[in-house]
């Protein structure tokens, strides 16, 4: 049997939630309820950037609803005036799935952790990336399990010694942007929690992008795995390391630019001097390449030790959505055929008793 | 109805009868053959005959877990048995009067159930000595005298077939497989059943493939005039139609009564609807059949695992649709987390357990009724849902409009315990008129609600009869709010550790359950208040507890009988009932759970009689269980 070609037309991720005129401000996203987070956590940064950024999308504030799953990052949505559910561990995006299918009205963000996201609700992330339901995962990565109070997550180094591994971690860890990358995510970026001016970007783009996005946010805990990121944040490290991903430039990096990714090595890319790879054989960035390969290659090009660190938008492809199909077949079936109960009930078999 | 003619549109079909023609007042017929011989859609159509031609009826299907057991071993047969009756039948039977085995295997397991005089009907092109060893018959049961107590008719079914079929160009193989037609067929002659609906529905399943639909209607010809032309059977039986309430009859199936319940909740109730489910037995029909209906604004979501299916359907009802999900009891145990949010966030969800034998994976084909403790307290900490169960499958229609009506106006997960036998079963229904259904329409939160006049809006501001709080959808304006599984502070919602306000909470969820309004329990009792014994079930066990209890009248004893449909909480009236009888008897396929929760809630000194088969009580089983209890109540008294 085949799939049907539901005709559906291309829109943007936030075509269908209502818009507001009205000049809005960062304060009214805040909710009157206390902030929780221990001091210096990364997660004011990231509120705080959220808060800002929404404004921008000129959104009716009722229309946008926040859910999130278990962890320290999961309290996000008390914090918003918005609609919000604070759900139960590793859960979000499955609930999140049901509020978007049912109401393309909405604006649905999903705030999760790596314990949440990449542990106890793998599943659901990578079956939400995969449906590509117009869901905006947010994954608050710090490598640590912070509510519990200090055990290695799944994306933990390995050898870390934590109150859970006194021995150290013998456990891999897990790459969130190749994996969103391997359940087929139409959307995926990363961003530093300290970088307000790129994560604004990476989530502008993940709010207009139709079906889920996946984005990694880099964060600190300050508790239990203070300085995680540090090496991306001190600046003579950072130009060594992050290599900042724009559609349409060459990727380049290193203080004076003079790094750069080209063609080459097992997974189609890799990282060398541009005086050797050769300006023109610079690659152009390009995150609407519909094989996943590309985007692959560009999560590997550092590893777990944040040697080579792409930020932005790895990728960033235009793909029918499960919600948008879902309902448009609820359409398609009530105009081949006129609900009606009573002949429904009936059915084709009947007998009467006089 | 007249049964003499057998209808103009199978003009192949109406020869004269030679035979004696026999009237019944009611006969169980039990088909059994290899799990890949097709009993489950030969029973099913005969019933449909049956159906079409107005008898009641009541059916069951018993099939093994595995699609493919090995060929014509014991573990892999299938049989589906039908009761058919001039007048209102409450079980599909205890024993068959007619056993058709289309294989040694089939024979071999179904026999003893078969009472002495019955009638067999064997394929005996199947017994060879390969498949008699392979069940362990060391002579054949056909030759030796091992059969002597039944009337047993010897068919060549699969040679019969293959011969009526011998110029279709059909292959061997596939003629061979037109057999279960065969039998339908001659089944059909020997009982006067239409035939039409049956030629209609081969062509219509076959429609792309007209060569098999041909072939298989011929086989059923085949099977009819076979019994027409030979003298083999000397005797046919008539079963008048069942003189039941005036109206409009369909047949259905619990699974597929549950998934017109479900349909019509949402457009009594204006809500759009949304099943968030996994594929599990024996619940999965209720997904193939809601999927085909989505012009009734249903979305069916098949999730990854049994924990998003309730996760989405929990996330549409905050949403302001219908959430539902539906599963079997290793399924409720993954979405126990979830169902317990659902009572933290006071959000209307409908669960359906359809049981099956456990613990674990147990027997995913077999019925058990063993999950209402796990309904009543499967979750952390005091967790309090609604539990209604349906006791046949017409009733599972009634009960999903039921158990949607306590979710949308209590704001609660409501778990409905279906089992595999009512799933599995059919029955006749009286078609209700749409008009006359519950009218389930909702209202949500549309103004700031604070009593403190701050014009703010408080999630966990209460109706102050049904304790029910309001359901703000998000893109309410002015509504913002947090909700979560975190205690939050009465009325203003707000994350709350205080003691005394958690203390508080955990009584109202509860108060709020026990103060749902449920239909009084009802005693039918014919003679009029002298039974002294009562007996009380929950779930599918009705049919043959009424069964059982109908045969103890009749042999002059009383005795009253009652159904619970609602569980938690209970009817009202239900420790009333219970005081009034010196005995109260409750059967159940489980270890005692309703009995259970009885005596801790009544301190009544409950009579639990249990069996845990995977197969419904029969109706003599019970009535001797009844009767044995009236007998020493004589003698005590």
């Amino acid at each position: 049997m085949t799939a049907t070609d539901l005709g559906l037309p291309r829109i943007g991720g936030l075509d269908l939630v209502p818009t507001t005129d009205e000049p809005q401000k960062a304060k009214e996203y805040k909710s009157d309820q206390e902030v929780r987070w221990c001091p210096g956590c990364g997660d004011y940064v990231v509120l705080n950037t959220i808060q800002s950024f929404l404004p921008t999308l000129g959104l009716k504030r009722e229309n946008i609803v926040f859910i999130s799953g278990i962890g320290c990052s999961s309290r996000f949505p008390y914090y918003m005036n918005t609609y919000g559910m604070h759900s139960i561990h590793g859960r979000a995006p499955a609930i999140a799935t049901g509020l978007a299918t049912t109401r393309p009205d909405l604006s649905v963000w999903v705030v999760t952790g790596d314990g949440d996201a990449l542990s106890i609700g793998g599943n659901h992330l990578i079956h939400s990336l995969r449906r590509n339901v117009n869901l905006k995962i947010l994954l608050f990565n710090n490598r640590i399990y912070g509510l519990t109070k200090g055990q290695y997550s799944p994306t933990s180094d390995q050898g870390m010694v934590t109150k859970s591994t006194p021995m150290g971690s013998v456990d891999t860890p897990f790459n969130p942007v190749s994996l969103a990358l391997g359940a087929e995510a139409s959307f995926v970026g990363r961003a530093l929690d300290s970088d307000k001016k790129g994560l604004t970007e990476v989530l502008t783009a993940a709010a207009q992008h139709r079906g889920s996005a996946l984005v990694e946010i880099y964060q600190n805990c300050p508790i239990f795995n203070d300085g995680a990121f540090d090496v991306l944040k001190d600046s003579d490290e950072a130009q060594r390391r992050l290599i900042p991903l724009r559609a349409g430039e060459p990727i380049r990096f290193g203080p004076e630019g003079e790094y750069g990714v080209g063609r080459g090595g097992w997974g189609g890319l890799e990282v060398g001097k541009v005086s050797e790879i050769g300006e023109e054989n610079v690659v152009v960035h390009d995150p609407t390449i519909a094989d996943t390969a590309y985007a692959f290659a560009l999560s590997r090009l550092g590893d777990q030790s944040l040697n080579h660190t792409p930020t932005g938008i790895f990728r960033q492809v235009s793909r029918p959505t499960y919600d948008d199909q879902a309902r448009a077949q609820v359409e398609q079936a009530a105009q081949a055929k006129t609900p009606d109960l009573q002949a429904l009930l009936r059915g084709k078999d009947t007998w009467t008793v006089a | 109805m007249s049964t003499s003619a057998n209808g103009s549109g199978t003009g192949a079909l109406s020869a004269t009868r030679p035979t004696e023609v026999s009237q019944l007042d009611r006969v169980v017929i039990r088909f059994a053959g290899d799990s890949g011989d097709g009993m489950q859609l030969t029973g099913d159509r005969f019933t449909s005959e049956a159906a079409a031609f107005g008898n009641d009826l009541a059916t069951l299907p018993n099939y093994p877990a595995e699609i493919r057991a090995p060929q014509g071993t014991i573990p892999g047969v299938s049989s589906f048995q039908v009761h058919f009756a001039d007048y209102d039948i409450l079980t599909p039977g205890d024993r068959p009067d007619v056993l058709v085995a289309m294989n040694p295997a089939a024979l071999k397991a179904n026999l003893a159930d078969v009472p002495n005089g019955g009638t067999i009907i064997v394929n005996t092109d199947e017994f060879t000595k390969r498949n008699l060893s392979k069940v362990g018959y060391g002579s054949d049961p056909l030759e030796d005298d091992s059969l002597s107590a039944y009337e047993v008719h010897r068919v060549a079914m699969s040679t019969l077939t293959q011969g009526a079929l011998a110029d279709t160009g059909l292959g061997k193989k596939d003629a061979e497989r037109c057999k279960n037609m065969f039998a339908l067929g001659l089944l059909s002659w020997m009982y006067h059943r239409p035939t039409e609906g049956t030629e209609r529905f081969l062509r219509e399943k076959f429609a792309k493939k007209p060569d098999i639909a041909e072939a298989n209607v011929l086989a059923f010809r085949a099977g009819w005039n076979y019994g027409e032309t030979t003298e083999a059977f000397g005797t046919t039986f008539e079963v008048a139609p069942a003189k039941l309430a005036r109206g409009t009859y369909r047949q259905i199936t619990g699974n597929t009564a549950l998934a017109y319940g479900i349909v019509a909740a949402g457009q009594r109730s204006g809500l759009p609807v949304l099943l968030g489910t996994y594929p599990i037995t024996p619940a999965s029909d209720v997904l193939h059949e809601l999927s085909k209906h989505k012009n009734f604004g249903i979305l069916t979501f098949q999730a990854e695992d049994e924990i998003a299916g309730i996760g989405a359907a929990l996330g549409a009802s905050y949403g302001g649709a219908l959430g539902v999900t539906s599963t079997s009891g290793p399924g409720i145990a993954l979405k126990s987390e979830t169902i317990g949010l659902g009572v933290m966030t006071e959000l209307p969800l409908l669960v359906i357990d359809v049981q099956r034998g456990g613990p674990s994976t147990g027997l995913p084909t077999k019925t058990e009724q063993a999950d209402l403790l796990q309904a009543m307290f499967g979750r952390n900490s005091e967790s309090p849902v609604p539990i209604v169960a349906p006791c046949t499958p017409a009733d599972c229609f009634d009960i999903a409009l039921e158990a949607t009506r306590i979710a949308l106006t209590y704001r609660t997960p409501v778990l409905l315990l279906s089992d595999g036998a009512i799933a599995n079963g059919s029955e006749p229904w009286l078609i209700p008129d749409v008009e006359s259904l519950p009218d389930l329409r909702v209202t949500f939160a549309s103004e700031p609600n604070a009593p403190d006049g701050s014009g703010e809006f408080w999630p966990y501001v209460r109706d102050p009869e049904t304790l029910a709080r309001e359901w703000a959808v998000p893109g309410t304006p002015g509504l913002q709010h947090r909700i979560g599984g975190l205690e939050k502070a009465d009325g203003k919602g707000n994350i709350s550790y205080d003691p005394d306000n958690h203390d508080h909470m955990v009584r109202l969820r509860q108060r709020k359950i026990d103060n749902i309004d449920v239909p009084d329990v009802e005693v039918d009792d014919p003679s009029g208040g002298r039974a002294r014994v009562l007996a009380l079930g929950w779930g599918s066990s009705f049919g043959p507890i009424g069964a059982a209890c109908r045969r103890v009248r009749k042999n002059g004893m009383p005795i009253a009988q009652a159904h619970l449909r609602h569980l938690n909480p209970f009817p009202k009236n239900l420790g009333e009932v219970l005081a009034a009888y010196d005995t109260v008897v409750v059967p159940e396929m489980n270890l005692g759970q309703l009995a259970t929760l009885l005596r801790a809630k009544y301190l009544a000194d409950i009579k639990s009689y249990t069996k845990i088969a995977g197969l419904p009580f029969k109706a003599e089983e019970l009535e001797n269980v009844f009767t044995d209890i009236i007998r020493d109540k004589e003698v005590v008294a």
